[in-house]
């Protein structure tokens, strides 16, 4: 069915509509919500299918002659970043079920939580550099109010740096993508591709290239613009924490990496050798900055920074290999990340805090919960046979086969300290006798919780268990981002 | 405010920027106009309510909370788009129908009208959701 493409956009922007036409009754918004996100994971699912059997998906809006229409295109990469933002959306809509205050509820939680996911999904879709800025700011806008929705103190003041930070990033890349169009004069990817490759000025393109590293590296969080992370999102409801963790930087993660292996590889020598020093230097900083912290979930914020710094890796390598093993990298962190912020949100539940000192016993009083926590922690740590092992394993191959010896270490050293902070709040959190006074456990129905967290615990370690199909599959992802004449004729050739 | 000529004033303006804004509304498929500075006028004839009586006056007026505005003008626009799924053409495509109306002459329907339809109502009620509360501050 051709129109699985647009259904990704189509069911959160239904699901929006519903809740808000609902707005006055927030139990059938809340269910409008999960539905809607049931929808689109089923309709994630079934595109990937249809992408994974019969190509890349192409689809022109209103019928314009590609390339000046807006085309919407799933290839290989598209659509499983689709999927594993679709899952996480299921995952923690479930979970806002149990964990969302009702003030929020009522302001509208659940049709941003929707329009942020249409924004997710449109930019993993979209065919067209200038579409794609309006996809970003689509899902900024709803992140901006999920942020700060409740408007506490500390909400307020994260959300002010996030929101002048993506402001900045924008503009700069709107500017860039106004340059691009006034050199070359298109938009759209496969045809900016095509005329890129022949452009006589490179270094002019070059420039743009870092104009636009910028631009993604402020949204991806990577060194050295990743400081509005770690300063605001441990600010806002564990819900809307995890989902932010999970898929925001990501989005970033993932146009860097389709600018940089469709448009911007005349020059990989230079381009492609600052993104590979950026990931070293992101992976460092933020390893660094979560061992000083002493804050569960400002300690797995920083870790965002710091795996951020692997995803990028694979791309300044630059080999068929390295792409594989940063799309593994990918599909491994999201799951587990988005896991440990939901662990920490059930971990708040319980003490009122997420800081360490004043936590304690968890091992005891709640097993599974520990036990989930460690399969997720031990998998971003990369200890076989969880997900992150094998992600990693595949990132210090071809890091080795091609002699960069440099970041190899460096990625093993993070590994190593990323072991070393989970341990600690391991140790903290679960493994310690609680504080006195002990708190009475407020009491609460544990299933909402426990579900979603569960349902990703089991998704890391299948991600292990069946590394070997995952990793066949990252390959021949990877396969179709270097040869970037599949995407071209893909998307020239559909062409009425 | 408590002014009884805008009070009166106010009463005989809402059905001229009600219907000047559906003219708008209509004229801006070739010509300057469209859904956005339609609804705009249309909340403005809300808004003038507020500002002479007060919000409670504005909803009545309104008839429906500004979120259902929003809601029916998210579908409405995206319906337009939907049509051409019936007619195996790809999302948005804009499908057009003649119609020979007596005394008028020839009408043409298409559904970029019901986008800028939807437009309307989503500008409506996003000013309105604005406004509303900041009276009742």
């Amino acid at each position: 069915m051709k129109y699985l493409i647009v259904l990704p956009i189509i069911i959160p922007l239904v699901a929006a509509s519903f809740c808000l036409l609902a707005w006055p009754w927030r139990q059938v918004q809340r269910w409008i919500g999960v539905l809607g996100s049931a929808a689109l994971l089923a309709a994630s699912i079934a595109l990937f299918c249809q992408v994974n059997t019969s190509g890349i998906q192409v689809m022109s809006m209103g019928n314009w002659p590609i390339p000046f229409g807006i085309v919407f295109a799933a290839d290989l990469f598209g659509s499983i970043m689709l999927v594993l933002g679709a899952i996480m959306g299921f995952a923690v809509s479930i979970y806002s079920l149990a964990a969302m205050d009702q003030k929020r509820e009522a302001f509208g939680y659940y049709p941003l939580f929707q329009i942020l996911m249409m924004g997710v999904s449109g930019a993993f879709l979209t065919g067209d550099i200038f579409n794609l800025y309006v996809w970003f700011e689509v899902l900024l806008m709803a992140s901006f109010v999920l942020l700060s929705l409740g408007g506490e103190r500390g909400q307020i003041e994260g959300a002010i740096k996030y929101v002048a930070l993506n402001l900045v990033s924008s503009a700069i890349f709107l500017a860039a993508v106004g340059i691009l169009y006034g050199t070359v004069g298109t938009l759209n990817f496969a045809d900016l591709a095509v005329v890129l490759q022949h452009y006589p000025n490179q270094g002019l393109i070059t420039t743009l290239a870092m104009l636009f590293i910028v631009a993604f590296g402020i949204k991806a969080a990577s060194f050295p613009f990743f400081f509005w992370l770690p300063a605001s999102y441990h600010t806002p409801p564990v819900p809307v924490s995890a989902i932010f963790a999970g898929l925001l930087t990501k989005v970033g993660v993932y146009a860097l990496i389709r600018v940089f292996t469709l448009l911007f590889r005349g020059d990989t020598g230079y381009t492609h050798e600052i993104i590979l020093v950026m990931s070293g230097l992101t992976m460092l900083t933020g390893i660094f900055g979560a061992v000083t912290q002493n804050d569960m979930r400002r300690i797995l914020s920083f870790h965002i920074v710091s795996q951020i710094g692997y995803m990028l890796m694979g791309l300044g390598l630059f080999t068929k290999l390295a792409l594989a093993g940063s799309i593994f990298y990918i599909i491994h962190h999201i799951v587990v990340k988005t896991n440990l912020f939901l662990v920490s949100g059930v971990v708040e539940k319980i003490f009122g805090t997420t800081e360490l000192k004043k936590l304690g016993g968890l091992y005891h009083s709640r097993p599974w919960l520990s036990v989930f926590f460690l399969i997720s922690a031990l998998s971003l740590a990369g200890i076989p046979p969880l997900s992150g092992f094998f992600a990693k394993l595949v990132l210090i191959q071809s890091g080795l086969e091609i002699e960069r010896y440099g970041i190899v270490a460096i990625a093993l050293i993070v590994g190593l300290l990323t072991l070393f902070s989970m341990t600690k709040i391991w140790n903290e959190v679960f493994w310690k006798n609680p504080p006195e006074p002990v708190l009475p456990a407020p009491s609460f129905s544990p299933v909402g919780w426990m579900l979603p967290v569960t349902a990703l615990a089991v998704i890391t370690v299948c991600v292990g268990v069946l590394a070997g199909p995952i990793f066949e599959l990252t390959i021949r992802t990877s396969e179709q981002l270097m040869n970037q004449e599949i995407y071209i004729s893909a998307v020239l050739g559909a062409r009425p | 405010m408590n002014s009884v000529i805008l009070r009166v004033a106010a009463q005989i303006l809402k059905p001229v920027f009600l219907i000047f804004s559906v003219f708008l509304l209509l004229r801006g498929h070739n010509a300057p106009g469209g859904g956005f500075v339609g609804g705009l006028v249309a909340a403005s004839a809300f808004v003038l309510q507020m500002i002479a009586f007060d919000s409670a006056e504005a909803r009545r007026h309104l008839r429906f909370e500004p979120h259902a505005f929003l809601g029916l003008g998210l579908l409405c626009a995206l319906s337009s788009g939907i049509w051409a799924f019936f007619q195996a053409k790809p999302f948005l495509t804009g499908l057009w129908i003649k119609l020979q109306i007596p005394v008028f002459g020839l009408l043409k329907l298409g559904t970029p009208a019901l986008f800028d339809l939807g437009v309307y109502f989503v500008v409506l009620g996003g000013v309105m959701f604005i406004f509303l509360p900041l009276k009742d501050e």
